[in-house]
């Protein structure tokens, strides 16, 4: 088996603070993360090597220094790294990165035929969930998305069988191989990864490509390739506040309770 | 059994990342072992890095390591409730290169440095804590993380993770610190334009100021108090003798709200806004309790081994250089291939015979004195207060009848010799 | 009734259903796209796609669509994206809408990521404000971006359809005006199971016994500053009395004073009850973009001057151990002669 897993590296939004007077991200103190979904999906894609055999590789599409999330990954057990790394790829949205990451997937697929894509079930620093759609639809491969357990692979066969998280529940869904699954975070849970590989991790350098690498349109990446464009960023608008009481809890209650005894009523109807 | 290094480096603080740099550049198979996220990522320092013991080990890192601002000015002020008086010290020759200190935030310092042991062929592990040292017919052979297959070797071990340092305390090198022996600091970052900083410091552009700050700023407790200017944000802490403060029940965190309320405080820091809170122990027993610094195997260095200069807010410079030291030791323990505690006794040689320990020498009383004798925060340092109150108010009064007055303040209840008796501890306590 | 084709000027909307049930999201969205088709001064069409499902026309009519393009076979009795996304990308190639809305849920999001890509097009996902440039036909879509701590409005200048994803309970739900029709269009897709990669084995509905929390009209969100057992009970209770549903923030979650299902907020719910009581919330960000649009909002904290005081249209400033007492008692007071 060949699994391949599309990973980011993102700011960890724990650490991002907003100016409110200049409006403008205080990222100083914000670091770089491999984003959690695909620590998961890594994870998985490491398990089911391990238990049918093969090689897990990742893939990632960012400056140089996202070397550091395949190094993350190579932690938790992958095999081999590749990052994207050109100016050219600068500045892409959904629809562009899906395309150059399909682009490399595929020419990671003609040394070795891939079974399985891996992505997050979104990123947390743009939150779209579009990533992994994308690079399926552009392979023409079946995605199978909010994945939260493989049930099974059968390799002779060439299918999987998932359960999908859905509104309300979720699916079991059966497909056939090479597909794309994108994964939640109930998958599985990280192992503390042993120390010899966080050793082969520090010593690992990645293959880097640059968009001459790939068999790729120009055109079709970076902002030129990104049909969206962001117009304006604001902070969100917050709604006004109303008053502050103090005092002792039962008066308030009592000053409380005629206000909204209307709405309670109504809502029990 | 896995790999073996020459030598493996517990903790990525400056202390153990100058002990890497040195023995990588010299040729030695070196492991770092970080148990947080990134180097620095943990380590609290108010902010005052000493050019001279980093140049020792990299030259002229100024020109590309991350520094906030060269100190041109130190200031040492007396703070009583409602006044000050202040000494201090701006010299222009230190706006120049090379510059005398500098600020710096650890977080950004020490992942630079880290860079720098990593170029140089150390292998820096992240997120893996040392557990154990694997101790094997007395002498230590390696480290047992907290990882899966995590045992590793290594013909040297260098303690260096810190004042808590479990590792040490469990070879047996020195017992729990006792609550006077060390103390509980707490610093906050906070975020003011270097404008702002510049105008209320008096700094020419980039340049830097301190001022550390005894009696008010910690409640009368033994320990200091200090600001510091960085690019675009002040550090800002106070830190007192963990034996006071858990006695007060003061927790740091009032402690500091009420250092930064101070009327001689708050106009500096008007409308700077809190970026990060940190607590964290200094080790202040001072020479006393400096442990036995090797054994078969092992050294320890830095805030592990109590080499911090508590009335001087000097750790750092410490830390490196006793790093330093153990390195070089452990060169020259490669190259006989002994590792033996006779062989690495060296490394406390040389501790004892460099400024480290002449200077822990010299202020080995310094906090006992000033703990054990109350008055100087609260009876002194007030009437040290007055005194320049006095001589500086003009209302008539003649300045001989002021300095009377003011001796008989300073004499409140005491005789004479008495006072004279407390001066004369704490200079030689202090200078 | 006419089948009418329209070349421009449409805004469509994704029509969610499980098993013959619409999802709410698909009724806001109607109306988010009359406000939008009244700008474009065109029309509101939405795109049913599934097996049998004719009975939900109507509804879709009284909410406010004007076309219906309906697809019907069995091969889409459940959402495949290999199916839907098919049928999708043939009718918007036939009919060439200005602008496609979809539900940000998991299906609608699978679904827009494949019709997007498929047709190469521009998508915002998950947006929370939707607002058109008439003059240039142009979708401004909002959304959150870094973790809730900014906003960015989003335009898609020169491919068609503009499409958006937006989360459910964000737009208002439109009046139903009963008897209201439109057009019905018939659609026939060509596809052969055989042919096709995935299958659908079995959907297993997950029921909670209490009501679902994205409809519930009254919240008690509880979080970090609920500080034990005790006043989680008390919580839950005034939750009983008012008849509303216990939610959370992360930091109660976190706690495990709730399960995550009961998260509120950009990485749990979006909810728009109309009373929603913050027991021991701070009101970050990531929290209040969650149920910001609450009718009212009552913040129970000890700290006055905490982000979701400032939001509240009653702001207790007390320990919610004390405050949470009196509000029940008076609240059963209150209550009493309606349960009887
Ligand atoms: C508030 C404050 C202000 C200060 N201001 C100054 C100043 O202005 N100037 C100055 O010179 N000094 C100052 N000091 C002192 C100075 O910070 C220390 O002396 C210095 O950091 C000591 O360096 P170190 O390398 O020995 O220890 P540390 O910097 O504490 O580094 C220890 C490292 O070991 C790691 N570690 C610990 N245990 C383990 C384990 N089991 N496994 C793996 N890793 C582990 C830790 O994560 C840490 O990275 C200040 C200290 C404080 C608290
Ligand atoms: C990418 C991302 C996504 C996130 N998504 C979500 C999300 O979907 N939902 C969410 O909620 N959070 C989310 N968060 C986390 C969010 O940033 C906050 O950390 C979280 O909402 C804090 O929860 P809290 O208000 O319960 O806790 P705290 O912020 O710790 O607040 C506790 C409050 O309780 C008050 N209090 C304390 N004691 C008492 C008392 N006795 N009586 C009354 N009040 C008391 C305190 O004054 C304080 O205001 C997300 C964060 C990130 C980075
Ligand atoms: N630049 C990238 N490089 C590699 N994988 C990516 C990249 N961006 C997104 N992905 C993958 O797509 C998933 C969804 O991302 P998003 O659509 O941005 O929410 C992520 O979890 C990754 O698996």
């Amino acid at each position: 088996m060949h699994l391949l897993v599309c990973i980011k590296q993102v700011p960890n939004t724990n650490e991002i603070k907003i100016d409110p007077k200049t409006n403008t991200l205080d990222r100083s103190g914000a670091t770089s993360i491999l984003n959690p979904y695909d620590a998961h999906a890594v994870e998985e894609a490491v398990r089911w090597k391990r238990a049918l055999g093969g090689t897990v590789s990742v893939l990632t599409m960012g400056p140089p220094q996202a070397k550091e999330v395949i190094q993350k990954s190579v932690e938790l057990g992958a095999d081999r790294g590749y990052l994207l790394t050109d100016k050219a790829f600068a500045g892409s949205d959904t629809l562009a990165t899906s395309y150059i990451l399909s682009t490399a997937v595929q020419k990671i697929a003609s040394s070795i035929p891939v079974d399985l894509v891996f992505c997050g079930k979104q990123a947390i620093d743009g939150d779209t969930a579009q990533v992994g759609p994308g690079i399926a639809s552009r392979l023409n491969i079946p995605q199978l998305t909010y994945v939260e357990r493989i049930i099974e692979i059968k390799p002779e066969q060439q299918t999987i069988k998932v359960q999908r998280h859905i509104d309300g529940g979720h699916e079991i869904v059966e497909s056939k191989l090479p597909c794309l699954v994108t994964v939640e975070k109930e998958i599985n849970e990280l192992t503390y990864a042993p120390l010899p590989d966080m050793i082969r991790a520090v010593r690992y350098h990645p293959v880097v490509w640059s968009v001459s690498d790939l068999d790729a349109d120009i055109n079709a990446m970076g902002l030129k390739g990104s049909p969206t464009a962001v117009k304006k960023i604001f902070t969100p608008k917050q709604r006004a506040g109303g008053e502050i009481w103090k005092g002792k809890a039962d008066e308030l209650a009592k000053k409380l309770v005629p206000l909204l005894i209307g709405d309670v009523l109504s809502c029990r109807q | 059994m896995s790999e073996k290094f020459d030598a493996i480096v517990v903790g990525a603080g400056v202390s153990g990342l100058a002990a890497a740099y040195v023995m990588a550049t010299n040729g030695l198979n070196v492991a770092i072992i970080e148990r947080g996220r990134k180097p620095g990522a943990k380590n609290v320092m108010g902010g005052v890095l000493y050019r001279k013991m980093m140049e020792e080990i990299i030259p002229e890192f100024w020109k590309e390591a991350p520094l906030e601002r060269p100190i041109i000015e130190q200031n040492f002020w007396l703070l009583d409730h409602n006044s000050v008086v202040k000494t201090g010290y701006r010299g222009m020759e230190w706006a120049d290169m090379p510059h005398n200190n500098y600020t710096v935030f650890r977080g950004k310092f020490d992942q630079w440095f880290a860079e720098k042991c990593v170029q140089a062929g150390a292998l820096l592990i992240n997120e893996t804590a040392v557990k154990h040292c694997i101790v094997k017919d007395g002498r230590v052979i390696g480290v047992e993380t907290d990882r899966p297959e995590g045992d590793l070797y290594a013909d040297a071990v260098i303690l260096a993770d810190g004042v808590n340092s479990l590792l040490a305390k469990e070879l047996g090198l020195h017992t729990e610190w006792r609550k006077d022996e060390v103390a509980l600091a707490v610093m906050e970052v906070l975020k003011l334009s270097a404008d702002k900083i510049e105008e209320r410091f008096h700094l020419n552009r980039g340049m830097g100021a301190t001022i550390e700050l005894f009696g008010d700023g910690t409640d009368g407790m033994v320990g200091t108090a200090y600001v510091y200017t960085n690019q675009n944000h002040i550090s800002i802490g106070c830190g007192a003798l963990l034996s006071q403060m858990s006695e007060r029940t003061t927790t740091p965190y009032e402690l500091l709200e009420r250092f930064k309320q101070h009327p001689m405080i708050k106009p500096l820091i008007e409308g700077a806004e809190p970026c990060e809170y940190y607590a964290h122990l200094i080790p202040e027993g001072g020479y006393r309790s400096v442990p036995p610094l090797v054994r078969d195997g092992v050294l320890v260095v830095g805030d592990a081994a109590q080499l911090v200069n508590g009335i001087h807010r000097e750790g750092s410079n410490l830390a490196m250089t006793s790093g330093r030291f153990a390195a070089e030791t452990v060169i020259r323990a490669k190259e006989a291939n002994r590792f033996d505690r006779q062989t690495l006794s060296h490394y406390e040689r040389l501790v004892r015979e460099s400024f480290i320990m002449k200077d822990l020498k010299k202020y080995k009383t310094a906090s006992k004195t000033l703990e054990d004798n109350p008055d100087y925060f609260h009876h002194y340092l007030p009437a040290v207060n007055d005194a320049m109150k006095e001589m500086f108010t003009v209302d008539g009064v003649s300045k001989s009848e002021k300095q009377k007055k003011i001796i008989k303040r300073f004499l409140r209840n005491k005789s004479v010799l008495g006072a004279a008796r407390d001066g004369i501890k704490l200079l030689w306590a202090v200078k | 009734m006419q089948a009418v084709k329209q070349t421009a000027n449409e805004v469509w909307v994704f029509a969610e259903q499980l098993e013959g049930t619409l999802s709410n999201v698909t009724l806001e969205l109607i109306g988010a796209a009359r406000a939008l088709a009244a700008d474009l001064c065109g029309t509101v069409a939405t795109v049913l796609i599934g097996n049998q499902v004719d009975e939900l026309i109507p509804t879709l009519f009284e909410h406010g669509t004007d076309t219906v393009y309906y697809v019907n076979a069995p091969i889409f009795q459940w959402y495949r994206a290999e199916t839907y996304s098919r049928a999708f990308c043939e009718l918007i190639q036939k009919y060439e809408p200005e602008i496609l809305l979809m539900g940000a849920t998991t299906t609608g999001r699978d679904l827009a990521g494949a019709v997007a890509t498929a047709l190469k097009t521009g998508l915002t996902a998950d947006c929370t404000g939707l607002e058109l440039d008439a003059g240039q036909k142009l979708l401004l879509a909002s959304r959150p971006a870094l973790g809730g701590n900014i906003m960015a409005t989003i335009v898609c200048e020169k491919h068609r359809p503009q499409m958006a994803t937006v989360r459910p309970k964000v737009m208002p739900m439109p009046e139903r005006i009963s008897g209201r029709t439109g057009t019905v269009i018939y659609e026939q897709v060509e596809l052969r199971e055989q042919s096709l990669k995935t299958k659908v084995l079995e959907i297993v509905r997950e029921h909670s016994a209490d009501t679902k929390m994205e409809d519930a009209n009254i919240i008690v969100s509880v979080g970090r500053g609920v500080q034990n057992e005790h006043t989680l009970v008390l919580a839950q209770t005034l939750a009983e009395v008012l008849g509303g549903v216990v939610g959370g923030s992360r930091g109660a979650v976190e706690k495990g004073l709730v399960d995550d299902q009961h998260q509120v907020g950009q990485t749990g719910q979006t909810v728009r009850p109309k009373l929603y009581i913050a027991v021991g919330i701070s009101g970050a960000i990531q929290h209040t973009v969650g149920m910001n649009r609450a009718q009212t909002i009552i913040a129970i904290n000890t700290d006055e001057t905490c982000p979701m005081m400032k939001l509240a249209t009653y702001g207790i400033v007390g320990d919610a151990a004390l405050v949470l007492p009196a509000l029940i008692h008076e609240w059963t007071a209150a209550l009493k002669p309606s349960i009887a």
